[in-house]
């Protein structure tokens, strides 16, 4: 009944934590809108030597995901979209982990998959989504009128961040066509260590602390967990034997067989088991045994020398 | 007929300048010294003889000289090489994992259930990785280097090779030779440091036996392990995450099969591989550096200050258990996991010094500590620098 129950309770929480996980809003998609550049006058240039404006799409993930299928949308005034269809079946649509793809807006398909039908009005608003093969929006982005100047891009702080700004090709703030939006010189948290704990203090302190942290919960668990089975082995020691009295059970040592004597029993079976199987059939048979001729197991060649006839 | 002879001439003249014999360098020679040295240890003195034998012949497989710029791809740093293709289970690290499921499969976690403040210990003797750390940034090795160079201290050669792929790729070959070497010298290195710290009276305590762990126990142990160790620190999930498993299912009485192709068959081929393609990185262009040296020296340092900081540990910890409590610190040198060599030298010390006391299955429990400490801190050691 007990155990009924307890897995009752299992399988409500189980159910409680699917359906609680079904309904959290779906917050991140693995490729988003990067950076784009509407005026490009001076900037990144396509394969054929135009310059054009550009999106750039980041793969956020640590796996390759696929462009293709995908749909590259812009609006620059209500209810004129301009829908564009990545390709299938060209190997460069598939995006590396953490890595970028650029989408020429030249308005020329033919030239290739990376270049779109559309351009990028330079005079109002420019919206540009992002759909998956089943037109849900993966993200979007709107680019104010005006917000860009010539050879300026919109583009998120770093790649994937929520945040976004105007790059406008200054020392800190360079436009970055099919790169990391904020590029790492070094690795901040090497340098971090460099400079604040040059001996390893404080790294042994944090670590050791975490090591101890890790073992010492799992020396709490299984403490308990040894008392409860201790405590169980006990209560079923006392129900064989009919004993109601716990004391009377400490004093008899119910459910408190050492190791020395389970060690002491386990040889005792082997022992008995072991002489069990020594115990062989004595009778003669006369079963002609016959085995089919292979030079492979021939005696004749795997004799490393040869018997001597006298 | 002069021509052919010419062209004969030249031909052998040509062939002659892919030999061994006319790359060689006093460097190779070192190597393949070095390589033979481990075989014989192996042989002879039985030191660690499944480690050793493939670590040593790997070495002299690495260390042929061959012309390095004819393209023959036969070195194992020349990419699409047979040993290359071999070499990228160590370099992608997934022979480590590999190696924890079949550990896992074949260790039993009982003496550390029965008697769980043995985990401390295990957890004291990572000390030998963050001493070393220490020592490695003293000896100007960055951060990532000097965490790769101090997990040696873990003494367990899988969580070696798979943080140093990680962190420190170029230095992994020394890294994971010096790992297996020092774990190998584990009989040398250990007893006179125990001796030393420990007291007559304190190497003859007798601690209590073991109580009997039931099956519930040991089935819960790898879940509850997982879950704790790893909520704790993720990025040692391919570790923990295959030793608890390969646990599970030599626990749970109902996967044998799998248990023992995990603890048998998978285990000795990953070993073989991870062996011989280990000591074939060993390549004397790219191994005999000074920086080599210093992890060689470093890393002996890491096992001596493992071994004391576990003994001191006990000393420190029986002061505050009751008298029949005690723990022999004879068996603090196993929180080093290299498992089972050090919970044999506790045995074989506390023989020598009580032939009635039997230390063997009370060090395993630090023992497996120890294997599962040093998962830990390799986690930690990744999420921290990565």
């Amino acid at each position: 009944m007990i155990k009924r129950y307890l897995i009752g309770i299992f399988f409500a929480s189980a159910i409680t934590g699917a359906f609680c996980s079904c309904t959290s809003p779906d917050t991140g998609s693995k490729i988003v809108i990067n950076e784009i550049l509407i005026d490009n006058q001076n900037n990144f240039e396509d394969d054929y030597g135009m310059h054009s404006g550009w999106v750039e799409i980041f793969n956020t993930s640590y796996n390759s995901v696929n462009l293709a299928g995908c749909y590259l949308k812009v609006s620059s005034k209500p209810g004129d979209t301009i829908s564009y269809f990545i390709p299938k079946g060209d190997v460069l649509t598939s995006i590396s982990p953490r890595q970028h793809a650029l989408f020429w807006a030249d308005g020329a398909p033919r030239r290739g998959t990376f270049h779109t039908n559309f351009v990028l009005s330079k005079t109002s608003d420019n919206w540009v989504g992002l759909y998956d093969s089943g037109r849900k929006l993966l993200d979007e982005i709107v680019v104010p009128a005006g917000i860009l100047k010539t050879d300026q891009s919109y583009a998120r702080v770093s790649d994937g961040s929520d945040e976004w700004e105007v790059k406008d090709d200054s020392e800190t703030k360079y436009v970055t066509p099919s790169t990391n939006n904020k590029t790492l010189e070094g690795n901040p948290k090497m340098e971090k260590f460099e400079q604040h704990d040059s001996a390893g203090f404080g790294m042994t302190i944090t670590a050791m602390c975490v090591v101890f942290t890790g073992l010492i919960l799992l020396y709490i668990c299984f403490r308990c967990v040894g008392k409860i089975a201790v405590k169980l082995r006990q209560r079923n020691a006392m129900k064989a034997h009919n004993i109601t009295d716990k004391q009377e059970a400490k004093e008899r040592g119910l459910g408190q067989a050492p190791g020395d004597v389970i060690a002491a029993i386990a040889m005792a079976l082997h022992e008995v088991q072991g002489s069990d199987h020594d115990v062989e059939e004595t009778i003669l048979t006369i079963s002609r045994v016959k085995r089919s001729y292979s030079p492979w197991s021939s005696k004749i060649y795997t004799l490393r020398e040869n018997p001597h006839k006298k | 007929m002069g021509e052919f002879i010419n062209f004969l001439q030249n031909n052998l003249a040509d062939f002659w300048t892919y030999t061994g014999f006319y790359n060689a360098t006093y460097q190779h020679f070192i190597m393949i010294a070095v390589g033979i040295f481990f075989i014989y240890l192996a042989v002879a003195k039985e030191f660690e003889p499944m480690l050793l034998i493939p670590i040593g012949f790997g070495m002299l497989i690495g260390n042929i000289p061959f012309n390095m710029e004819a393209g023959l791809q036969v070195g194992i740093y020349e990419q699409g090489s047979v040993l290359n293709i071999l070499y990228q289970g160590v370099t992608s690290g997934w022979y480590p994992p590999l190696i924890f499921l079949g550990i896992g499969a074949m260790t039993d976690f009982s003496a550390l259930i029965s008697n769980p403040k043995l985990m401390l210990i295990g957890a004291a003797a990572q000390f030998g990785i963050f001493g070393a750390y220490m020592l490695a940034l003293e000896w100007g090795f960055d951060p990532m280097q000097a965490a790769s160079i101090g997990i040696i201290g873990g003494a367990d050669g899988p969580t070696a090779i798979f943080l140093s792929s990680k962190l420190a790729p170029n230095l992994m070959g020394a890294i994971a030779v010096s790992a297996y070497s020092y774990m190998a010298l584990v009989p040398v290195i250990q007893p006179p440091i125990m001796r030393l710290l420990t007291t007559k009276k304190e190497r003859v305590i007798h601690m209590k036996a073991p109580r009997a762990v039931s099956h519930t126990e040991k089935v819960l142990f790898p879940i509850v392990g997982l879950l704790l160790t790893c909520f704790l620190v993720p990025s040692g999930l391919p570790l923990l995450g295959m030793l608890f498993f390969g646990n599970l299912l030599k626990e749970s009485g109902v996967t044998r099969r799998l248990a023992e192709t995990a603890r048998g068959p998978l285990i000795d081929t990953i070993t073989i591989l991870l062996g011989l393609t280990v000591g074939a990185s060993t390549q004397a262009s790219e191994f005999l550096t000074v920086d080599s040296l210093k992890i060689f020296g470093l890393g002996a340092l890491s096992f001596v200050i493992a071994t004391a900081s576990g003994v001191i540990f006990v000393k420190i910890f029986n002061l505050v258990l009751k008298k029949d409590n005690k723990i022999n610190p004879l068996i603090g040198n196993a929180g080093v996991s290299a498992v089972p060599d050090s919970a044999r030298i506790s045995q074989i010390l506390g023989l020598e010094y009580d032939p009635s006391n039997y230390l063997l299955m009370h060090a395993m429990g630090p023992n497996v500590a120890g294997v599962i400490g040093s998962a830990v801190a390799a986690g930690v050691l990744l999420g921290f620098l990565v």
